[in-house]
């Protein structure tokens, strides 16, 4: 068996420019979490069940566990670590804490990259439907999602209320 | 997954004669979601796989394209099933095919799954994605579901083998009468999208009749006829995230209250998309209303033969081809 090349990968990671060297046929979750150290982004079922590895690739939700690092070449990549790092909690961590949404919180950093991705292209609060719609990739084991569309549409109208006040 | 090169043509031609060289150890990734989760079951261990996103802006113009033609529309094998699903100004006639983009899979696998990649996804069946199991289709020399738990597979058409055809995309496409470009050693040839699909009686080893290293440029869809109508019904257990137990994609050319034509395609009930032409048949000249749709629904299953555990099917896909025609005559359910 051939052992395959390793390959150069330049990409925007949380809005910073990274290098990183991996084996050719690496997914962008096996760079994240065992080249990078960022290992939000979980490995739960990794074959595209699960939705706990979900990240964004210029700003539109992907599976990192079926993409090719290779392909994030040149792309923005964003994972759950980017929500923590602004001077003041993100209007979703904060939701989320306030409904209780997370229990063991595996499908937590998932759930989070899935739903920014929504209220961050929606010109409106959005709707449980919509909400749920966005996050039906993502498996819960622990809360019965009730909780987890209480916080996305939660924050959803926070997000709104703050940008109308031009904040 | 066992190592493996990727490759990036930037021609067709170098695409093609790169796969042609060892078909089976060098695939064309496309969205890459039914290959590499292949690969991560072992199922399949390329040497190399051919990167189609690679190809040059003039080179995959055609296949990246997603374009209004003559009242029709242009759908290249490379446009993700997302793009579909948000493009605007798809005529309304087409809605069949935006309903079913929109209910594929999830959000975040169809940002990257592709039109192409998603027709020619092999079976879900779970004995020919067994690692440890052989079927028909993966050298064996029985079919494992026939005798077996076959609660999801096909109740039309099936034998020796009785795999479901996967794609969600072709049922509405077939309905919506598209037609596929080719391109292989002959160059390129057009022919109507159901034509691409074998069933297991004609070919074992794969659900499509693409030669070695032949590549899916784009479907067209016709300019739809005054009056045409399409929508898409699916059954799954649970509402996302789940794969169709059922679906039906159908068009209709409605004048007045007269039907004057009608395509009718069952997903996931058989080993391609299914034709349902004796309800088809039973429409056509017929004045729209809920006793023609009562009557006609149960001719969906003309010819079933349901396995063991898979019987319901055959009421659950009269049930969509009735609610199918409602929805698309507008003719109310009645209480
Ligand atoms: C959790 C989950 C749920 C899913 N639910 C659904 C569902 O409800 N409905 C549904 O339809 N699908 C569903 N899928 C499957 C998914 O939609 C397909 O795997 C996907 O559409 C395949 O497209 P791709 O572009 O990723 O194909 P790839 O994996 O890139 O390619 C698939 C095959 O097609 C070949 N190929 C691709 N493009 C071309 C081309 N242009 N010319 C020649 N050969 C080509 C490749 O070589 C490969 O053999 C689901 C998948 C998962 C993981
Ligand atoms: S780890 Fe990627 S979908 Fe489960
Ligand atoms: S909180 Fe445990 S899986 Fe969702």
């Amino acid at each position: 068996m051939s052992q395959s090349s390793a390959i150069l990968l330049s990409l925007t990671l949380n809005g910073e420019p990274v290098q990183v060297a991996a084996p050719a046929h690496w997914t962008l979750l096996e760079v994240l979490r065992y080249k990078l150290d960022l290992i939000g982004s979980k490995q739960g079922c990794d074959k595209g069940d699960c939705g706990a590895c979900t990240v964004q690739i210029d700003g539109l939700p992907a599976l990192a566990c079926l993409t090719l690092a290779a392909l994030a070449d040149g792309r923005s990549v964003t994972t759950v670590e980017a929500l923590g790092c602004g001077p003041v909690v993100h209007p979703l961590l904060d939701a989320f804490d306030r409904h209780d949404a997370a229990q063991c919180g595996f499908c937590t950093p998932g759930i989070l990259m899935a739903a920014e991705s929504l209220l961050r292209r929606s010109a409106r609060p959005v709707t449980r439907h919509e909400a749920a719609s966005a996050l039906a990739g993502n498996l819960c084991r622990c809360t019965g999602y009730t909780k987890i569309l209480d916080a996305v549409v939660d924050a959803s109208e926070r997000l709104r209320a703050e940008h109308d006040d031009g904040r | 997954m066992r190592p493996f090169s990727l490759i990036r043509p930037t021609t067709l031609a170098a695409a093609r004669a790169r796969a042609l060289a060892e078909p089976q150890a060098r695939p064309f990734r496309a969205g890459g979601i039914d290959l590499l989760g292949l690969m991560k079951e072992g199922l399949r261990a390329p040497a190399e796989l051919i990167e189609l996103h690679a190809l040059s802006a003039t080179e995959g113009a055609e296949m990246r394209a997603l374009a209004a033609t003559e009242g029709g529309l242009r759908v290249g094998a490379l446009v993700s099933l997302a793009a579909l699903a948000r493009a605007k100004g798809l005529p309304p006639s087409f809605e069949a095919l935006r309903e079913a983009a929109s209910s594929a899979a999830t959000p975040a696998i169809r940002e990257a799954a592709t039109v192409g990649g998603n027709l020619l996804q092999r079976p879900r069946c779970w004995y020919l994605r067994h690692p440890d199991l052989e079927c028909l289709k993966s050298g064996g020399a029985s079919c494992l579901a026939e005798g077996g738990e076959n609660r999801l597979h096909a109740i039309l058409g099936g034998g020796p083998c009785y795999i479901v055809h996967p794609s969600t995309l072709a049922a509405p496409l077939v309905a919506l009468a598209a037609t596929v470009t080719i391109l292989g050693g002959g160059g390129r040839r057009t022919l109507p999208l159901e034509e691409l699909f074998a069933p297991p009686r004609e070919r074992i080893d794969a659900e499509h009749r693409l030669a070695a290293g032949e590549l899916l440029l784009a479907l067209e869809l016709p300019a739809p006829a005054p009056g045409l109508r399409s929508v898409y019904e699916v059954a799954k257990e649970k509402l996302s995230h789940d794969w169709p137990l059922a679906e039906v994609a159908l068009s209709v050319v409605v004048e007045g209250q007269t039907i004057r034509g009608a395509r009718v395609v069952l997903g996931h009930v058989a080993p391609i998309p299914w034709r349902a032409l004796a309800v088809e048949q039973a429409l056509v000249g017929q004045v729209a209303s809920a006793e023609l749709f009562a009557r006609v629904a149960p001719l969906a299953s003309v010819g079933a033969r349901p396995l063991a555990q898979n019987g319901y099917k055959v009421a659950l896909t009269q049930g969509l081809v009735r609610a199918a025609l409602h929805r698309a005559c507008d003719v109310p359910i009645p209480e």
